[in-house]
């Protein structure tokens, strides 16, 4: 069975520039469009890098601003200055 | 003074949190926390918690405050435009009653139920984000209290919630659920709602039926669930982490952990019919059936969960299968108990059309046709020739989940399931195995069970006749009970839609 | 679709929900702290006694000897629920971190002369320990009291002593070029310096205190009512003529906070006293053992701080003023 880690988002203006840096920065993420709400899987890992994110808004981007647009998330968290990522260990 | 170095988040979060805790000389460690021993739980090295996310105070107050103050400016404005005029149609609003009687009461119960780990456990890691637990709980009861509170002012059935709560026979089933877990050690407590009901299965109560809110119009409802959402998954973290740690931290903790996956899981899974009946019948608009939520959110990512869980010796909770086998039945059954007993329930109930009929046949292809449609074909028959059919007995009710017996044996819809076991002389009875293991596991606790049948029997809820028990539930007879059709709330919702109607000419 | 709703008739059919209209005594509209505080704990037919305490239910009103008519007559005077706590937070932390930008941008803490800045970490720092103590209380109290007019906002005091923990640490990374060193050193004297000791045994007793209400006037009366002006007024002020001004700065949310969260304690302990005789003797009661051993156990620190008179006379202010407080709230002192 594919070990799928996810993560839902709000569907806002807040959230999608972080839906596109995990879209770009995560090959193979698969994005399910609910209303409201975005869901993003991907089989093992998934990441999402600061810069990334601060290079679509153009300000500074703390990885815990996440905790504002976040719905649901499935996988082990991982969280620094840096990043935020989940994933299943192997 | 030193130059000043910059600290990573993690260094940084160890020495200004972390380090606050001390070994007590002058009481001892087993008074300072004198409940983390008798489950039998063994920790060795609570230094070695990984805490899941890492929120100063500070931190969470600036996050918490931001959501807040988006969450009440929606809230005023749907007050203002009598945002209730925008929905799909006026049954949707019975949903959230059973939300606010049956849902809003637990969040409570978890804030206190944290606040208590939030003390005990002898972790500081985990007591912390206990803490910050409880406190986010009681901020989904106090936002759902607020939103609905402007339903409240329009719709029937919302007015004494937490009196209901207290006493009302299918509310008892969320209310002794959520007292189990509250009267369970602080460990037990933990892996009950921390992570069997908030990593399990709290996606299959949020997220599709929020979405359901959203497709059906209800912007308040929305706004809060995806807020409160927000702060579960940082719960749903809490939870695996603690399982995980206790996992780790000793061989001897896995045959009690795994007790309680699979009692909670089972537990978690009949209270979450409500909501399965919930968005296959009561949402106007319908987003998924229980069945595709049960698949996408237990199956799909519980079968990941497990499988990453598996390297402990964790195997999925017992029962699961059953559960997912009952996923094809257990809305088409609750709805039916609902509409056979309209008059005792504080919300209201309908058949469904043939438009929604066909969905259902569509959605639960091996069993609608079969199994439901022909009931429910029966009983509009029965409307039609003015003999709408009420149940007017009172209903037998299983010990352990509380609901009544109307569920059928696994592999044959056609026959009730009974199971039953003795214990100090009396009989106790169940709806599946599933309930009869819980209790034959802790039968001293299920023993006790305050049953709203036995109650009534007992002369403890009122009175003698139907009438006075409900009564002392205080429903408001003829306006919070009965069919949609007819209801008070159907006939303003019908003045306001013609209304409407007049001025767009 | 669009809908002009000055032409439809809207009209509430209710105004608040029964149980507040109840307690009105008529049907009319309540405030958010109202609708979201009062009778929202469950009261009534709870199904399986704990398997940690038999004794109780998990909401039960005999956990104190306190006896109240109605739990919900204890309301907060600031009439804080959840938005509007966590928002008045989010205010007032923004002025401490412009504070500490402030403090080290110009490093103010620099300026203070180097035998009160031994003073300051040897008084300020392991406080944070007594902060986490009086934490855990919180937590204990709102597991343990009954009713959400006074248990809800015990967890926000409980998490506020984590935030005033926190802010002690950032001032301990502030002062050691964010080593921790000095947390460490603080630890210690938390652990073994003289000075500290009582001080640490009274908020491990705290911790076990058996009844939530005299839970409650031990730490948010006696402990704080102590502590706070101790060492935010007294020791504070001894540090202006030694360049503390920085300190002082960075510790002005606990300034604030003390003589907000009074006002709360203040009404909660007022209201159960009035009650009854009999709870007014037992609350004074509590009140005798308490502020003495606050104040005992705060004295040889402030000897340490402020020299041997004025470290004792200190002491006895406190806890005189205390003393006065207390006669106010109508205890019998």
């Amino acid at each position: 069975m594919p070990r799928i880690v996810s993560i839902t988002l709000q569907n806002t203006d807040t959230a999608r520039p972080i839906i596109e840096a995990i879209t770009t920065d995560n090959p193979g993420a698969v994005v399910h469009d609910y209303p409201g709400i975005v869901k993003i899987d991907r089989e093992g890992s998934l990441i999402i890098r600061r810069a990334s994110v601060e290079e679509r808004i153009g300000r500074d981007w703390d990885p815990q601003e996440l905790h504002l647009s976040v719905v649901s998330m499935a996988g082990n968290v991982d969280e620094d200055d840096d990043y935020f990522s989940l994933a299943w260990s192997h | 003074m030193n130059a000043i170095g910059k600290l990573g988040l993690k260094q940084r979060y160890a020495l200004l949190t972390r380090g606050l805790d001390w070994e007590p000389s002058y009481q001892p460690r087993d008074k300072v926390f004198p409940y983390a021993a008798f489950e039998g739980i063994k920790v060795h090295d609570w230094s070695k918690w990984e805490d899941p996310f890492r929120l100063t105070m500070d931190a969470y107050w600036k996050f918490q405050a931001e959501k807040e103050r988006k969450l009440y400016a929606v809230l005023d404005s749907f007050a203002q435009n009598n945002g209730q005029l925008g929905l799909t149609d006026a049954r949707y609003v019975n949903a959230i009653k059973l939300f606010l009687t049956g849902v809003s009461p637990l969040e409570y119960q978890a804030h206190r139920g944290f606040a208590h780990t939030g003390r005990h456990l002898p972790g500081i890691g985990p007591r912390i984000a206990a803490q910050m637990q409880s406190l986010d709980e009681l901020r989904h009861v106090q936002t759902q209290v607020h939103t609905i509170s402007h339903y409240n002012k329009f719709f029937d059935g919302f007015h004494d919630w937490q009196h209901m709560h207290d006493r009302v026979w299918y509310l008892s089933v969320p209310k002794s659920f959520f007292d189990d877990a509250r009267t369970g050690g602080p460990f037990e407590f933990m892996i009950a709602i921390g992570f069997s009901f908030e990593y399990v299965l709290t996606n299959l109560l949020f997220v599709p039926f929020m979405s359901g809110a959203a497709y059906n119009g209800d912007l308040a409802t929305v706004t809060f669930g995806f807020s409160a959402q927000s702060d579960e998954s940082r719960h749903m973290t809490l939870g695996i982490e603690v399982i995980k740690f206790l996992l780790e931290q000793d061989p001897d903790n896995l045959p009690i952990v795994q007790k309680w996956v699979d009692k909670w899981f089972w537990r978690g899974h009949r209270v979450l019919g409500l909501v399965a009946m919930m968005m296959d019948y009561m949402l106007p608009r319908k987003i998924m059936s229980w069945r595709e939520a049960w698949d996408i959110y237990f199956t799909e990512a519980g079968g990941s969960l497990f499988e990453d869980l598996a390297r402990y010796g964790l195997r999925p909770p017992r029962y699961a299968d059953v559960a997912t086998a009952e996923a094809e039945h257990i809305s088409h059954q609750n709805w039916a108990i609902f509409y056979q007993y309209t008059h005792a329930a504080a919300f209201h109930t309908w058949l469904p059309s043939d438009e929604e009929m066909d969905w259902l046949s569509e959605k639960y292809p091996n069993t609608f046709d079969k199994y439901y449609r022909p009931r429910l074909e029966m009983w509009r028959e029965m409307e039609k020739e003015g003999k709408r059919f009420y149940n007017n007995g009172l209903p037998q009710l299983c010990t352990t989940c509380q609901i009544p017996m109307g569920y059928t044996e696994p592999g044959d819809p056609g026959t009730i399931c009974f199971r039953t076991s003795e214990f100090r002389g009396e009989t106790y009875h169940f709806c599946s195995d599933g309930c009869k293991d819980i209790f034959d596991d802790e039968p001293e606790k299920f023993a006790q069970s305050w049953l709203p049948v036995h109650q009534i029997f007992q002369g403890n809820c009122g009175g003698a006749s139907v009438e006075d028990v409900l009564r002392w539930y205080r429903m408001n007879l003829g306006a919070d009970n009965m069919d949609q059709a007819g209801s008070p709330d159907q006939r303003q919702w019908d003045a306001w839609m013609e209304a409407r109607r007049r001025v767009a000419g | 679709m669009t809908i002009d709703i000055k032409t439809l008739k809207v009209e509430p059919r209710r105004q608040t929900y029964a149980n507040i209209a109840r307690r009105f005594g008529v049907d009319k509209p309540a405030s958010r702290y109202e609708e979201a505080t009062l009778d929202i704990q469950a009261t009534a037919n709870f199904h399986y006694k704990p398997l940690w305490g038999a004794d109780h239910w998990h909401f039960d009103e005999g956990r104190t000897a306190v006896v109240m008519r109605d739990w919900y007559a204890l309301r907060d005077p600031r009439q804080y629920y959840y938005a509007t706590y966590n928002i008045a937070r989010a205010n007032q932390y923004q002025t401490t971190e412009r504070n500490f930008e402030f403090v080290e941008k110009r490093a103010l803490l620099a300026l203070m002369e180097p035998a009160w800045r031994d003073t300051v970490e040897f008084y300020l720092l392991p406080l944070r320990h007594a902060e986490w103590a009086a934490n855990m209380n919180g937590a204990d109290m709102c597991d343990r009291g009954y009713g959400t007019a006074v248990t809800a906002p015990c967890l926000f005091a409980g998490v506020d002593h984590l935030a005033m923990a926190q802010i002690i640490g950032r001032i301990g990374l502030a002062l050691d070029g964010n080593t921790g060193t000095s947390l460490e050193r603080a630890r210690e004297r938390w652990m073994t310096a003289p000075e500290w000791q009582e001080i640490r045994r009274l908020a491990e007793d705290t911790l076990v205190i058996g009844d939530w209400f005299e839970q409650f006037v031990a730490q948010n009366l006696c402990i704080d009512g102590v502590l706070y002006p101790l060492v935010y007024g007294r020791f504070d002020a001894e540090g202006q003529r030694a360049g503390g001004a920085g300190v002082s700065m960075l510790t002005e949310f606990m300034s604030d906070w003390s003589a907000e969260n009074a006002r709360w304690a203040d009404a909660v302990i007022k209201g159960a006293a009035a009650e009854s005789p009999e709870n007014r003797a037992l609350i004074s009661g509590w009140f005798a053992t308490w502020s003495r051993r606050a104040a005992d156990a705060w004295r040889p620190l402030a000897m340490r701080v402020l020299g041997e008179a004025a470290g004792a006379a200190a002491a006895d202010e406190a806890s005189g003023a205390l003393t006065a407080r207390a006669r106010k709230l109508g205890l019998d002192v």
